[in-house]
């Protein structure tokens, strides 16, 4: 096909992509009443377009009723090197469970 | 183009588990017309044809930029409207052939270039990302009050098609107005190529909006072109303004795709869509 010019454009698109655009964290909620759960990360310009991308990639089978776009710079996140001090000191404290408890005698239907 | 069974859509949906939904899909088009409960006359088979062949050559061209886009997300918005346009001229081709006894299949990969009545516009080269752009800013901003007005046709297959169009082509036009005020308010190549865009497009807008006998004949079944050419200027009208862009000065192309005189870009890409179903009639994949 007489296609030249897309080819040569796309090129010299992909040869701008020098500057990317930023990071994007998106979230999904697959119906009302249940809660945003991340999906994925997508590149856009801004954040409408975010959102717009978000819908194409992240919704196309019918998964979501709302989406939430983050820039993923503005996520201050867990350090995942630092596990034992951050999430294995509540193991053994099972005093933290209700299940550890035994239900009084005069409480019924419990 | 091969589809599932022909039973209606999806009727299991719950809130918890993500199902295709229900929609009008071309398998139930194509059962209605076995069935004899909708076949068009030959106007509407007619008019319905145009329809199809708008939409079957755009998504052939828009299909070119899948891998091609500037970025991977663009790729995927591309080639989702692309996807779009196909189911809808999947549809509008189920119907229209079904009035000559002609599967989509039969319309799409085994008519000549002249018996292909898409308008000009659809066909014009992808060019540069500017460029597709334009193109899609004019289709979108034209196909949107279009089936909007076709969901209210006297035909109930043709309002059904509509109404399920229309709220896709309501995005088709809100992802090419972002990219029209985006490229226009971006760098100053990025400004020069949307401007050059628009102006190796805009000469095709006047046949969308051309009414000729056919378009008197179907009535109250399609609507007319004309009628919908005050909401298209008003529409794009206010996005270039936002853009700060110019379109008034370029010269109007004569038409001649309802007619099925094409520019010689069609022939190649009927070439390119056509070669497989007639290398090997009958195949499916």
């Amino acid at each position: 096909m007489s296609e030249g010019t897309s080819t040569e454009g796309a090129t010299a698109a992909a040869g701008a992509g020098a500057h990317r655009w930023p990071l994007w964290e998106v979230f999904v909620r697959s119906s009302r009443g249940l809660s945003h759960v991340h999906a994925g990360s997508l590149h856009a310009p801004d954040a409408s377009m975010a959102l717009r991308n978000a819908r194409d990639l992240y919704t196309r089978r019918n998964e979501g009723v709302s989406i939430w776009v983050v820039p993923s710079d503005a996520i201050a996140a867990s350090d995942p090197d630092s596990k034992g001090a951050f999430f294995e000191s509540p193991q053994g404290k099972d005093y933290r469970h209700a299940t550890y408890y035994t239900k009084s005698e005069g409480v019924k239907h419990l | 183009m091969h589809g599932g069974g022909a039973s209606l859509g999806d009727s299991s949906a719950s809130a918890t588990r993500i199902t295709p939904g229900f929609a009008l899909r071309p398998e139930d088009i194509a059962l209605a017309a076995k069935q004899g409960t909708a076949r068009p006359g030959a106007d509407v088979a007619e008019y319905a044809l145009r329809l199809g062949d708008d939409a079957l050559i755009l998504a052939q061209r828009l299909g070119h930029w899948i891998s091609r886009a500037p970025e991977l997300e663009e790729d995927v918005a591309l080639g989702n409207i692309a996807l779009d346009q196909l189911g809808h001229a999947r549809s509008f081709l189920t119907y229209a052939g079904s009035a000559w006894g002609k599967s989509e299949d039969d319309l799409a990969y085994f008519r000549r270039e002249p018996e292909f009545r898409s308008a000009h516009l659809f066909e014009q080269p992808n060019g540069d990302f500017a460029a597709t752009i334009a193109r899609q800013f004019i289709a979108a901003s034209y196909q949107f009050p279009l089936y909007r007005e076709l969901a209210k046709s006297s035909d109930p297959m043709l309002a059904a098609i509509a109404a399920k169009a229309v709220k896709e082509v309501d995005y088709h036009l809100d992802h090419s107005t972002q990219w029209v005020l985006r490229l226009a308010g971006g760098t100053e190549e990025s400004r020069r190529r949307m401007d050059a865009g628009l102006k190796l497009m805009w000469p095709f807008v006047g046949e969308l909006f051309e009414d000729d006998p056919l378009t008197a004949k179907v009535g109250d079944a399609g609507v007319v072109p004309s009628s919908l050419k005050e909401e298209f200027d008003r529409g794009t009208g206010a996005v270039l303004a936002e853009a700060g862009l110019d379109v008034s000065g370029h010269p109007m192309a004569t038409g001649g795709g309802r007619q099925g005189r094409h520019s010689e870009y069609l022939g190649f890409i009927l070439a390119e869509m056509q070669v497989l179903a007639r290398e090997f009639p009958g195949a499916s994949w």
